[in-house]
């Protein structure tokens, strides 16, 4: 049930991004080299090798693939073939490699892969392509040659420690202006700042207070009913993600990490509960805690959709009405392929929701959303090309006869919305929270 | 001290508010503050119609506001607070207000003594510095983080000098970051400031510094280190000195730098270092192997280490001890247990020169030394109530709500300032009765 959509000669077209195309006029092929060389000591040019020469060329990563699948199976698309592309000849030339090939190499690292580690599990060996392209991505940064809008991104991160360049004091506007609208909702909400002590820091991702509040507002209204104790930081750390993990800046990464888990334990809280982000849950349990030095989490992290399961299995929240749309669920890679909670957002899906509908294939088999990855920050110039190479994910939805499609993660609602909208799918996108809300028992003390 | 000698230490207990009244009284009321002393308590009450106004030991102050926030005592006891009134943020002292109105105003910061209050604020659209009412009248396109000198006299933000357009990522690597003094930026920008610090004699200012992308220094007064690092952690000055220590990464991994020179081993982390009080001794939070936390005094890391975490090192009085928080799970390795709480792991505790205490807690606070530096004492939480803890033994009463016990400057009683059954009470107990 191919949708049709022609993708000969790379639909896209030439894509012009001055984070690549102006940056690799500064490149000569002795400063490239002198940079590689130096990154792969640090990387351990060992494992690399390994990586790279254990691969016998099978070509199963390419049908796991939503890229290579969604470009009718070009080759150039096969994951493997995009570490021929890049790290095969970074490895082979020992860095000595040209301009040109280092702004094809960003290219293929920053937009052509979603660091989804599907294809990982279906090579005979296990190989992190991930790791492998998240290499090639640190070595883009160190010379300077990421995309335009990840690059501000991480530069936001490294200013603000959050990703929208949120000002300290529009961070704490936005709190008390939430409270306020959440007025509208229940009676007498509160949206605690600074409560030391606190069961619970709730953290948020940097487009929530820029361009998304009300689900801010909306968080407000679960916690106050389920009778959360909890907390938001009105200093740095209050954001959980992390680009400057995807645009190869560790450095970065690190701070915004520490930033976090050190709010989280200056307000003695026992726990963190993280919105609905993918991408930010692998940067505090895998990457950035690790680049500290931390094998987990100082403080115990829980992704929202695990929050939310407890919650219903508990009986902290009770369901009024059940969504009676027909809804289907996206896995988002990091939370699911990456931590397991599958079979936990299918409890709360079921719990809320009226007609479920399976995405085939699911759970950890899932289709990316092909926004993770840091891809849908490298902003407008590649949205196209974005949408066009995840075409699966399309047919997948398609296929589902779901009006709604349920994603716990910012990226993968962004970029299915996206997906939506190039497909004329007529469906549209809702977090956990949002149906949590409409569908929940507002108890009596709550109501206006 | 002097003024902690002034405190009230003979009357054993004085029951000063009913908190559960307060609760029925009004819809809503917040967060509670405690005096340093223990006299007063204060809280954020909601009225009937959506506004906001404090109560400090039962006196409501008839004023109300839309929004209310950053309740704070200073030692001598006046009472702080922001408040939002017709789209206009003011500072009030004991119900009187600075002069001076804010579109924002936040990071309320006290010099030590208390006298002397600074906050950032935004007006007409930039931004800066408020200094006990005199607002700064240099203001930038942005400001953030705020040092206030110990002798309280001088503030220093973090700004952006410049505005740019959105995206602009090579403006951005020119370096539109610096940091102002009294007002004054530093003639130097960089691309990143961090961790502004003043000095102990209060006439120096340092930062960490990202002079690009890639090459990290600590910046004094302006000029740099020459050493430039893959990554530093805040500058901190030493007593009595302007000799500076920080953390920096080489090749090697993260050690510690003084004046810009490594002086210390290398660690797979380093950072919250501490001077003790009289400035010879160095402790800092470390890294000794990937996942294990420990202190390192003078570059001697404790015999212990644990999987979790370590909180910042504190000295006794004296200068020979140190003790930190230190949490532990017992199965650290595993991400389920390690991410969620199951039984034996993220457990607080103390240690003390690298033992720690028996027993492990919920949650523990920094601890408290006695003026004589020989007993140690820490605010923790067991079974949901909080409890004393001295030397590892868990005291006999658990409380509702509990502030970081004061010792008496003979540290022969301590000042106990709690919730017990919806009333807050100051107690002076001597320790044995702990």
């Amino acid at each position: 049930m191919a949708l049709a959509v022609k993708q000969k000669e790379k639909a896209w077209g030439k894509v012009l991004d001055a984070g690549l195309d102006e940056t690799i006029k500064k490149l000569t092929p002795e400063k490239i080299e002198q940079v590689i060389k130096k990154a792969l000591e640090k990387m351990g040019p060992g494992r690399l090798k390994t990586m790279v020469e254990t691969c016998i060329h099978c070509g199963l990563c390419s049908e796991a693939c939503h890229t290579y699948l969604s470009n009718d199976r070009d080759p150039t698309f096969a994951p493997v073939a995009k570490v021929k592309q890049t790290m095969w000849p970074i490895l082979k030339n020992k860095g000595r490699v040209s301009p040109e090939f280092i702004r094809r190499a960003a290219e293929i690292a920053y937009t052509e892969c979603n660091l989804c580690k599907r294809c990982s599990m279906y090579c005979p060996f296990g190989i992190d392509m991930a790791y492998i392209i998240l290499s090639v991505r640190r070595i883009c940064h160190l010379l300077g040659v990421t995309p335009l809008y990840l690059q501000d991104t991480a530069h936001s991160h490294a200013v603000t420690m959050n990703q929208m360049w949120v000002k300290q004091d529009d961070w704490i506007d936005t709190l008390q202006w939430q409270e306020e609208e959440t007025r509208g909702e229940i009676k007498n909400p509160i949206i605690p700042i600074n409560k030391e002590g606190a069961d619970i820091m709730y953290s948020v991702i940097g487009p929530e207070p820029k361009f998304q509040a009300h689900l801010m507002g909306q968080a407000a209204v679960i916690m106050n009913v389920a009778g959360i104790d909890w907390t938001y930081p009105s200093f740095d750390g209050w954001d959980n993600s992390d680009m400057a993990m995807y645009s190869g800046d560790h450095e970065i990464m690190g701070r915004v990490k520490r930033a976090h888990f050190e709010a989280a334990m200056k307000l003695k809280v026992k726990k963190i509960v993280m919105g609905e982000c993918g991408h930010a849950f692998r940067s505090i349990y895998d990457v950035g805690n690790r680049w500290l030095g931390l094998r987990m989490p100082p403080v115990p992290v829980i992704h929202a959709i695990q929050f939310y399961y407890e919650l219903l299995r508990e009986g902290r929240i009770k369901i009024k009405k059940k969504f009676d749309k027909p809804v289907t669920l996206h896995d988002p890679c990091n939370v699911i392929r990456g931590r397991g909670l599958h079979e936990m957002a299918r409890y709360v899906t079921n719990a809320l929701c009226e007609d479920f509908r399976e995405m085939n294939p699911n759970k950890e088999y899932n289709f990316c959303c092909n926004a993770g990855g840091g891809v849908i920050n490298c902003g407008p110039p590649w949205t196209k090309k974005r949408v066009i190479s995840n075409r699966v994910k399309a047919e997948q939805m398609k296929a589902t006869g779901a009006p709604i499609v349920i994603t716990p993660c910012h990226n993968c609602h962004s970029g299915i919305e996206d997906v939506i909208k190039y497909y004329k799918l007529g469906m549209h996108t809702k977090f956990f929270s949002q149906i949590i809300v409409e569908v929940m028992e507002i108890p009596e003390k709550f109501k206006l | 001290m002097n003024q902690i000698a002034e405190w009230d230490w003979d009357t054993k207990e004085k029951y000063i508010a009913d908190i559960n009244e307060w609760r029925k009284k009004f819809p809503v009321v917040r967060g509670l503050v405690a005096s340093d002393d223990g006299e007063k308590i204060a809280t954020v009450i909601q009225t009937e119609d959506n506004r906001f106004t404090t109560c400090v030991n039962g006196d409501v102050w008839e004023e109300t506001f839309e929004r209310l926030w950053s309740l704070k005592f200073t030692p001598d006891n006046k009472f702080i607070c922001l408040t939002y009134k017709d789209y206009e943020w003011a500072l009030a002292v004991d119900k009187e207000f600075w002069e001076d109105r804010f579109d924002s105003a936040w990071n309320l910061t006290l010099s030590p003594d208390g006298k002397n209050i600074a906050i950032n604020v935004k007006k007409e659209e930039s931004y800066g510095v408020s200094l006990n009412g005199n607002t700064w009248e240099n203001r930038f396109v942005d400001a953030r983080d705020i040092a206030l000198s110990p002798d309280g006299t001088r503030t220093a933000t973090l700004i952006q000098t410049k505005r740019l357009k959105e995206g602009d990522i090579f403006g951005f690597q020119e370096g539109i970051w610096t940091v102002a003094v009294d007002g004054t930026p530093w003639d130097k920008t960089f691309v990143n400031v961090w961790g502004v610090t003043f000095s102990p004699d209060s006439k120096h200012v340092a930062v960490e510094v990202r002079f690009n992308l890639y090459d990290y220094t600590i910046a004094i007064d302006g000029k740099t280190w020459e050493k430039v690092y893959n990554c530093v952690w805040e500058p901190l000055f030493k007593p009595d000195s302007n000799d500076i220590i920080a953390p920096v990464k080489t090749s090697d991994g993260w050690t510690l730098a003084i004046n810009g020179q490594p002086v210390w081993d290398t660690y797979v982390q380093l950072w919250n270092q501490r001077f003790s009080p009289d400035g010879r001794r160095i402790a800092a939070i470390v890294a000794p192997e990937y996942g294990r936390w420990t202190i390192a005094v003078d570059n001697i890391p404790w015999n212990n280490s644990w999987s979790d975490a370590v909180l910042p090192p504190i000295f006794s009085p004296d200068s020979k001890r140190v003790a930190a928080v230190v949490k532990e799970s017992r199965n650290p390795f595993h991400m389920e247990s390690a991410l969620h709480n199951v039984e034996g792991n993220n457990r607080y505790s103390i240690a003390v020169d690298g033992t720690p205490w028996p027993g492990d807690f919920e949650m523990v606070w920094d601890p408290i030394f006695s003026p004589g530096s020989d007993k140690v004492l820490a605010k923790v939480e067991k079974n949901g109530k909080y409890f004393i803890a001295i030397d590892g033994r868990i005291g006999k009463h658990g409380y509702e709500a509990l502030w970081n016990p004061v010792f008496s400057p003979d540290g022969e009683k301590l000042l106990i300032r709690c919730v017990e059954g919806g009333r807050y009470y100051r107690r002076v107990v001597p320790i044995h009765e702990i």
